[in-house]
């Protein structure tokens, strides 16, 4: 850009000079924005697909929709992780129907064709009614173009040429790396129980509410009181220019992933006690710390367990590392709709009473019935309500922060910036 | 009296006076039908059997969180909820299957609309298993179990209201 800094396209205008950055509400509202991002964003991005302590057995599987397109995930016969389209090559219906199993064959019930562990056609009923030259080694299921894990997390891409999976989380794998150090032998697993529930509202909404940490203080007040009454303090400390309790710092992280990275107040379960666990859980929570520091050294322990984290790996995974460790992901089933799907996740290691501790922790603030994600929701939809204004009033001002140089607030806005300037870079580039 | 002469007539009256009570959101008054030691849960969609302890669920209250979950709820800065949600509850098939000292096991089904300005009706729809005590002032919930139809809560969004 030969005079100026300054960005301006149909989605924002980014005006480092004169610290400015506008996004244009449309971006947020109009069914045509979605109809082009589901080509020029999901399509050229890895999307989360699952876990791998969701299949751990040749033939376990799970069933869901990713990136639009129902799949299977699951291990094939020598227990790797594979990922198939959920489609049979005959006409296409789906050829598993359950949410979650083991399986030997994965069966097609309109005409009965049937696929192994490897997605190899098996079974053809009245094979020999085809004409010469049909071969079943052609009609395998389908797969993904990119298939690749990070530290147990999976994900898929349908851009065959896609920068491989540890280039494209860039700056976010030490993040990944700061979960998976929760446990001792860097084994993390979902546990059961799945929300699963729907916001009326645009996807990229939910990115920029799950690590938007100026809304806290009036969006969560309730939550806020109820952490104050249970003994945690609350208030920002004097004269650091702080509007929680303690500092935290927003980044972006390359590729339009980003995350606050933040000094914990609210408690972690990998290991840092507040007075809501209860003196009874003191002494396990030091010896979880005990463990850590043995592990990593004091530092590392320090900042797996003295920090929290949320993380967003572009375009819609969001993992939150805080009161418990949150997989959250979501899609758009309209331009002014989404589905969330959440899970827990915890060290494999974990006793009994620790789990559930984590799963209370979890609950205290997340969930569709938490004491905060509720209000999320309510705000959002309100948002999106107020949103059907974008004609007349275009823009939305996401400028925090940009007077100053160097680091930035989790309750500034560069890490949503980072997001907005990676998919206006998409949603620009030439098809 | 002890728990073999309670009638399901008496269970049904009990917890429609619950019903109504959330419904008009008398929420102090709804406490005082809870033991000192209640629970409240609401499991995911997808492990309707499981244990809150090694699951992930939708709500697992102990009586210290349902005592601020109230709290909340009485908050005008509990967005979700405010303004409040109407709601309307039909209580059924309600059956005693199990008494055991002070304690009853009830069952029964449950539908309830609730209606929200600029928002479409959300229709819950489920069962509930209750434990009930009987003690010196009556009939008290030790602890309410209620457990959703839909495989993913979906379109209904929140569970912000009590269920």
């Amino acid at each position: 850009m030969p005079d100026s800094a300054v960005r301006e396209t149909p989605y924002i205008i980014d005006d480092p000079d004169n610290m400015s950055f506008r996004l244009n509400r449309r971006t947020l509202a109009d069914p045509a924005v979605l109809e082009r991002e589901l080509s020029a964003v999901f399509d050229q991005s890895w999307i989360y697909c699952g876990h791998e302590s969701e299949i751990r057995k040749p033939g376990d599987f799970v069933s869901r929709t990713v990136c639009g397109r129902p799949v299977i995930f699951c291990r094939d016969s020598a227990g790797e992780i594979r990922v198939f389209l959920n489609a049979c090559m005959h006409r296409a219906a789906q050829v598993c129907r359950e949410p979650c199993g083991n399986t030997r064959r994965y069966n097609c019930f309109y005409h009965g064709w049937s696929y192994d562990r490897d997605g190899k056609l098996v079974g053809v009923p009245g094979e020999d009614s085809y004409p010469p030259g049909f071969d079943k080694s052609e009609f395998s299921l389908a797969e993904p173009p990119c298939v690749d894990g990070y530290k147990g997390f999976w994900f898929i891409s349908f851009k065959p040429d896609i920068a491989s999976l540890p280039d494209y989380l860039a700056d976010a794998k030490e993040y990944i790396d700061l979960i998976v150090d929760q446990s001792p032998t860097g084994s993390m697993e979902v546990v059961q129980g799945t929300q699963e529930y729907d916001i009326r509202a645009n996807w990229k909404l939910l990115v920029e509410n799950s690590f938007d940490d100026y809304h806290l203080l009036t969006t969560h007040k309730t939550w806020l009181d109820y952490m104050k009454d249970s003994g945690v303090t609350v208030e920002p400390p004097a004269g650091q220019g702080l509007l929680l309790p303690s500092k935290g710092i927003g980044k972006g992280l390359g590729n339009g992933n980003a995350v606050i990275d933040n000094i914990n107040f609210r408690g972690r379960p990998v290991a840092r006690w507040i007075s809501i666990y209860g003196e009874d859980a003191k002494p396990e929570i030091a010896a979880i710390r005990e463990e850590l520091v043995e592990r990593l050294g004091e530092a590392r322990a320090a900042r797996v367990a003295d920090t929290n984290r949320n993380l967003v790996i572009f375009p819609n995974l969001v993992i939150n590392d805080g009161s418990s460790v949150t997989i959250r992901t979501f899609w758009p089933v309209a331009a002014d709709h989404m589905r969330v799907t959440a899970w827990a996740l915890g060290p494999v290691e974990e006793t009994e009473s620790a789990r559930a501790r984590r799963l209370d922790s979890f609950l205290t603030f997340y969930g569709p019935g938490g004491f905060a994600t509720p209000d999320d929701v309510e705000a959002l939809e309100s948002v999106q309500a107020g949103l059907a204004t974008y004609k007349e009033a275009q823009w939305s001002v996401m400028s925090r922060g940009m007077n100053k140089t160097g680091e930035q607030l989790n309750t500034d806005e560069e890490h949503l910036r980072a997001f907005w300037r990676r998919w206006n870079e998409l949603m620009t580039a030439p098809a | 009296m002890s728990v073999n002469e309670v009638t399901r007539p008496e269970i049904e009256d009990f917890l429609y006076h619950e019903a109504a009570l959330l419904d008009e959101w008398r929420l102090d008054e709804w406490l005082d039908l809870l033991t000192d030691d209640a629970a409240y849960y609401v499991p995911s969609n997808d492990a309707p059997e499981s244990d809150h302890r090694n699951a992930l669920f939708t709500i697992a209250d102990d009586s210290r969180r349902i005592q601020a979950r109230v709290k909340r709820l009485k908050d005008t800065e509990a967005h979700a909820e405010f303004p409040h949600s109407r709601t309307r509850r039909m209580i059924g098939n309600v059956r005693i299957t199990d008494r055991a000292g002070d304690a009853l096991t009830v069952a029964a089904n449950f539908t309830i609309y609730r209606y929200r300005r600029g928002a479409p009706v959300r229709l819950y729809v489920g069962r509930y298993i209750y434990r009930l005590r009987l003690t010196a002032d009556g009939l008290k919930i030790a602890e309410r179990r209620a457990i959703l139809d839909p495989t993913e809560l979906g379109a209904l969004g929140a569970v912000s209201f009590i269920l």
